[in-house]
């Protein structure tokens, strides 16, 4: 009873209360359409006639849950994942963009860390540059890139995977750059009396000292290589891919289509943030750093 | 071959701050000679650390000069002729007792075989054998710093510089170790070089106590300690012993070290 006060009843008190303001949100953004409808019909519109039709229409302005998560059922468990029409295959095209931008993104933002923390040039040139990059809309980044590699041949995974690189390696970056920094004085006064190399220092201090800090990067790197991927699908269709789904979705009006694929890439990102999040755990505790 | 390990002559060394010089080090002029246990005691701000410090070249002295076994700091550094035991035992929480003190020897390159028989002789040397594969976050403050002593022996450096090494642990603790200390410097023939501030401690340990006080920090007296080379603890209730004391604190008075 204790673990259900303590743990399951916060999450279930903000679960209803999204599904309450949800449902309610979905009636009153409908209503017009079914009112219209009653109208053009000449019928008068009841109470309960006007939920039952607000919580069923084919192209809802807003999809109830139920709907979102019978399209998603229809559209995972019941199709061949081989299908065009199934979110697992349109996830797992977002998800190897995502994962491969995400690998690219981390190692591009270690490098540069290592760069920054030993070069007092690298410090003052690149990291403004580094920062300039993000205040510039991705939106208006990708489908330049995307075009533009696609002109010179390259397609698919990795026009994609460069976006997803793009948005992660800045957190990676600043993270690393602080970890990197993190071993205090004494301890780097304490290389320099055995004479160490700055590579010494770097794998044996600087490196591991840095590990609390790259795993709350790679979080939030994770979390932005998959807008990355997403955002990459939207410029040109392509084939297939959650923002594909959401674009086709919105060509035709499918609000359902459209929540079910944002709704799937949340669920993925929440995913892949709390494998990062295990990972975490499990390394901090081995090197004794865990909190 | 003199036995002339540290040879310092009118050693200063100012820092230059926001709010103006700070005279760490004025004039300091000392020779130690191989074998010596030499405590630096005084204030804080007297300089000891720094002297240690500059004897370790992690600072530059502005002028005077500094030779360790005849050759510059910076030299004997590279040959990694000392070890330095720092006042916090700095173990990497990432690493078992006997990987810590396997860290300097992977850095100067020793064989893996003689890693181990290393790090086996100096835990056994501070009282550590069977705890190689304890992480450090398992052992207590004083085991810590212990561990950080046989790090700082593992290489064959001939001199240990300690910055106020037990200065964090409780006085209790402290007794045990310095007992131990002297044990380990009889066993090793090591040249120490030792800052503290406690008056107890660095008579109980030192054969050479130097006093020190600040604004600048400058040497007040040297004493060469007439104590036996063989100090049980209560050997710190004997005449000798307060006597000793009593002009390590005359020397700290005449330095104003009591003012504030």
């Amino acid at each position: 009873m204790s673990w259900f006060m303590r743990h399951a009843l916060p999450i279930l008190t903000v679960v209803i209360a999204i599904m309450v303001l949800w449902y309610a949100g979905a009636v009153g953004l409908n209503s017009k359409w079914a009112y219209d409808k009653a109208k053009r019909a000449n019928v008068e519109l009841s109470f309960s006639g006007l939920i039952a039709d607000t919580l069923s229409q084919i192209k809802p302005k807003l999809p109830a849950p139920h709907q979102v998560v019978a399209e998603i059922w229809r559209t995972t468990a019941l199709k061949n994942i081989t299908s065009r029409r199934s979110l697992v295959f349109h996830g797992w095209i977002t998800l190897s963009a995502t994962v491969l931008g995400f690998f690219m993104g981390t190692g591009l933002g270690i490098l540069l860390a290592v760069g920054i923390v030993h070069s007092r040039a690298m410090d003052m040139s690149v990291m403004p540059w580094v920062i300039a990059s993000q205040t510039i809309p991705i939106l208006a980044i990708a489908p330049m890139v995307i075009v533009v590699l696609n002109a010179v041949g390259v397609s698919g995974l990795l026009p994609k995977a460069v976006i997803s690189m793009y948005l992660s390696f800045f957190p990676v970056v600043v993270g690393m750059v602080k970890g990197l920094r993190s071993p205090d004085h004494m301890q780097l006064d304490q290389m320099r009396t055995w004479n160490a190399s700055k590579v010494q220092t770097l794998w044996l201090l600087r490196l591991p000292s840095s590990t609390p800090y790259l795993f709350t990067s790679l979080k939030i790197a994770m979390a932005a290589a998959l807008v990355g991927a997403i955002v990459a699908e939207l410029p040109i269709n392509q084939n297939g891919g959650l923002g594909a789904r959401m674009l086709v979705g919105s060509y035709y009006g499918q609000t359902i289509q459209i929540w079910s694929a944002l709704i799937v890439a949340a669920v993925l990102a929440a995913v892949l943030v709390a494998l990062i999040g295990v990972l975490q755990n499990i390394t901090l505790k081995r090197m004794g750093m865990a909190r | 071959m003199n036995d002339i390990v540290v040879n310092a002559k009118n050693l200063s060394l100012t820092f230059e701050t926001n709010d103006g010089p700070v005279h760490a080090l004025s004039g300091i002029d000392l020779t130690i000679k191989k074998g010596e246990f030499v405590s630096f005691i005084g204030p804080s701000g007297c300089g000891k650390t720094t002297f240690l410090r500059v004897l370790a070249d992690l600072e530059q002295p502005t002028s005077g000069e500094v030779t360790i076994n005849g050759v510059s700091p910076e030299q004997a550094r590279k040959s990694r002729a000392y070890g330095f035991v720092f006042q916090a035992a700095g173990l990497y929480p990432w690493r078992t007792i006997g990987g810590n003190i396997r860290l300097p020897l992977e850095i100067m390159g020793y064989s893996k075989a003689d890693q181990t028989q290393r790090v086996n002789r100096v835990l056994e040397l501070v009282d550590l054998a069977g705890f190689e594969k304890k992480f450090p976050w398992q052992l207590s403050g004083g085991m810590q710093q212990r561990a950080s002593i046989a790090r700082a022996l593992a290489f064959d450096a001939d001199i240990l510089l300690m910055d106020e090494p037990f200065g964090a642990l409780d006085e209790i603790v402290r007794d045990h170790l310095n007992e131990q200390l002297l044990v380990l410097w009889a066993k090793t023939q090591k040249t120490i070089g030792f800052v503290t501030h406690s008056i107890p401690e660095a008579v109980y340990l030192s054969t050479k106590i130097v006093v020190m006080s600040p604004r600048p920090g400058r040497i007040i007296d040297i004493i060469d300690s007439p104590l036996p080379a063989e100090r049980p603890l209560d050997i710190r209730d004997t005449p000798e012993f307060l006597a000793v004391a009593h002009r390590v604190r005359e020397g700290l008075r005449a330095g104003n070290a009591y003012d504030d």
